[in-house]
């Protein structure tokens, strides 16, 4: 350890804002692929590829077509939609119609992921797409004059994006008609049928949310690193899966304060630990791990009794 | 004509056949208990009549309308609701959360489904007093009642019931049976498959007595409770 850095409140500050709108993308990821395992009590395997194709289609429409920022972000969120419904039609309606079990869907989508990237690859090659200074101006702001605490236009963008969605998507599932459909149907597709609700067509829902999610982090990771490439699905992937495991498979609040641990203790470590940035991931798991220790079913999680 | 004509009804889970031509009817109004020895195809013939199993072979009709090809949700809007064995309630919802969506289906005007509300909290007060608690949290009783409560808010024409006393303490099994004869006095027919049969019968207009999936015996419940062959196998002693 650093201890002359500890002393520092600025450096301090300054790794806490790039840990939270680190960890406020990852929550808006983990959100989308929590909800639809909620839902299906199936991880969507797709949701990585689903979250690189709407960072080309924003880029796309932002640096290509000279779109404003929101439309980006709004044409992102509807490119996911998209693609998630159209997951839900290609790769898991047809096996769920035929009764097969969750692991077969979870190979489908598996499948439709290596198409998605290769597909990818095909369109766009290997190389690294960038957003023009145009589209999002580099020059960060200072909060507390030079010296003090740097924060990015794009850091700005997603904290507040990110903020919004999952405030957004909390008010849908815990008051709208439709979210406690889908809460219904999470608990229990026999008693939701029994009570009336078109399960397939709250799983419709829940594809359409879950992928214009995917979209969202998906643009706003693309501002951040500003390195879009068809394989860029592959560093979110797993640790969307560990948030998702760390906040309680399924549950979205869970997600989110998943999301915000995992970006803090990352930046966290990277910035006090020597060597930090080689053995991040690291100590980012073995993190993870002691409080799944602690806590098996997440940091919000129930136990299987009060799910089924 | 009937509430509900079921005509040769055939239920199979793979090579077993649960149930083996039943035909039965419904008047509209009625009380009818189901009895019959476990693995009779009680539970079997509910599931069909809700489209939760496909019945194999044979008819259903409801209202005078054939519903055995419809989705599950399209015979829950038609009228038919029911209330499972095990209740499926929605364990990580809370109760008011379980009785407003009883009433998904529901197209009338929000007054109309505020003011049913107010009817099954008033039928089973226990659930008033625990509006914003988690069902799973509620007893094996109490949810018996939310998960009556609910099935009443999509204003059902039939109810069935699948062994709604199961599990539920004596004097609590006599307050189920007088609710659901309160639930008929207000005009709701009821298909009510019980163990205890001879409460069952004591509210019911008549019953059906199944062994094997098939039609064993129906009547009136007086001549059911009356027959002998009847009293030996399924009501015991008195
Ligand atoms: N999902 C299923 N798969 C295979 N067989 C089943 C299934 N459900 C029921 N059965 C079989 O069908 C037959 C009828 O079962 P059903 O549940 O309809 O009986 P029941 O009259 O409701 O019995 P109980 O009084 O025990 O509830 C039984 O032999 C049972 O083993
Ligand atoms: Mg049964």
């Amino acid at each position: 350890m650093d201890l002359s850095l500890l002393a520092d409140p600025v450096f301090l500050a300054q790794n806490l804002v790039d840990g939270l709108s680190r960890g406020a993308l990852y929550g808006v990821y983990a959100m989308g692929f929590t909800l639809i395992f909620g839902v299906l009590d199936i991880l969507n395997l797709a949701h990585a590829a689903t979250f690189m194709w709407c960072a080309f289609v924003g880029w796309l429409i932002m640096a290509a077509g000279g779109a404003p920022l929101p439309l980006g972000l709004v044409a992102a969120m509807i490119a996911g939609a998209a693609i998630a419904l159209m997951l839900e039609f290609v790769a898991f309606r047809p096996l769920r119609r035929e009764g097969a079990d969750k692991l077969s869907s979870m190979i489908s989508s598996i499948g439709a992921s290596l198409i998605m990237v290769s597909v990818a690859e095909a369109v766009f090659g290997v190389q690294t797409r960038r957003f023009p200074n145009s589209v999002l101006n580099p020059k960060p702001f200072f909060i507390g004059g030079a010296g003090g605490v740097r924060i990015s236009r794009a850091q700005i963008l997603i904290l507040a994006a990110s903020v919004l969605l999952m405030v957004a998507l909390g008010l849908f599932i815990r008051k709208s008609r439709m979210g406690k459909a889908i809460r219904a149907v999470a608990a229990s597709q026999k008693a939701a049928r029994l009570l009336g609700i078109d399960v397939n067509s709250v799983i419709v829902v829940t594809f359409l949310v879950g992928g214009a999610l995917a979209g969202a982090a998906g643009i706003l990771v693309a501002l951040l690193t500003n390195n879009i490439v068809p394989g860029m699905g592959n560093q979110i992937e797993l640790r969307g899966l560990a948030v998702v495991i760390l906040g309680g498979m399924g549950n979205i609040e869970g997600a989110v304060v998943g999301g915000f641990l995992l970006g803090l203790v990352e930046t966290l470590t990277i910035a006090y630990v020597p060597g930090g940035s080689d053995i991040k991931d690291a100590i980012a798991f073995l993190i993870l791990f002691i409080i799944l220790l602690v806590k098996p079913n997440g940091i919000m999680g129930r136990g299987k009794a009060d799910r089924a | 004509m009937s509430l509900l004509e079921v005509r040769d009804l055939e239920v199979r889970y793979g090579s077993i056949e649960a149930v083996r031509g039943l035909s039965f009817s419904v008047e509209a109004g009625a009380i009818v208990a189901v009895i019959g020895a476990n693995g009779a195809g009680k539970s079997s013939t509910l599931l069909a009549l809700s489209g939760l199993v496909r019945a194999s072979s044979g008819s259903i009709a409801f209202g005078g309308r054939d519903i055995a090809a419809l989705r599950p949700d399209r015979i829950v809007r038609a009228g038919l609701v029911q209330v499972p064995e095990g209740r499926a309630i929605l364990a990580p919802l809370t109760v008011a959360e379980n009785i407003e969506l009883g009433a998904w289906t529901r197209r009338d005007a929000a007054a109309e489904v505020a003011k049913d509300e107010e009817r099954v909290y008033a039928l089973f007060p226990r659930l008033a007093e625990r509006r914003l608690q988690l069902a799973g949290s509620l007893s094996g009783g109490e949810q018996q009642m939310l998960a009556i409560g609910r099935a009443l808010m999509a204003a059902p024409k039939l109810l069935l019931l699948d062994e709604p006393s199961m599990g539920l303490a004596p004097m609590l099994v006599s307050a189920i049976f007088e609710t659901i004869a309160e639930i008929r006095r207000s005009g709701t027919t009821i298909l009510l498959v019980e163990q205890n049969a001879r409460q069952a019968l004591r509210i019911a207009d008549s019953g059906l007595v199944l062994a094997h999936g098939r039609l064993f015996k129906r009547g009136p419940s007086e001549e059911l409770l009356a027959d002998p062959a009847i009293v030996e196998a399924f009501l015991g002693k008195a």
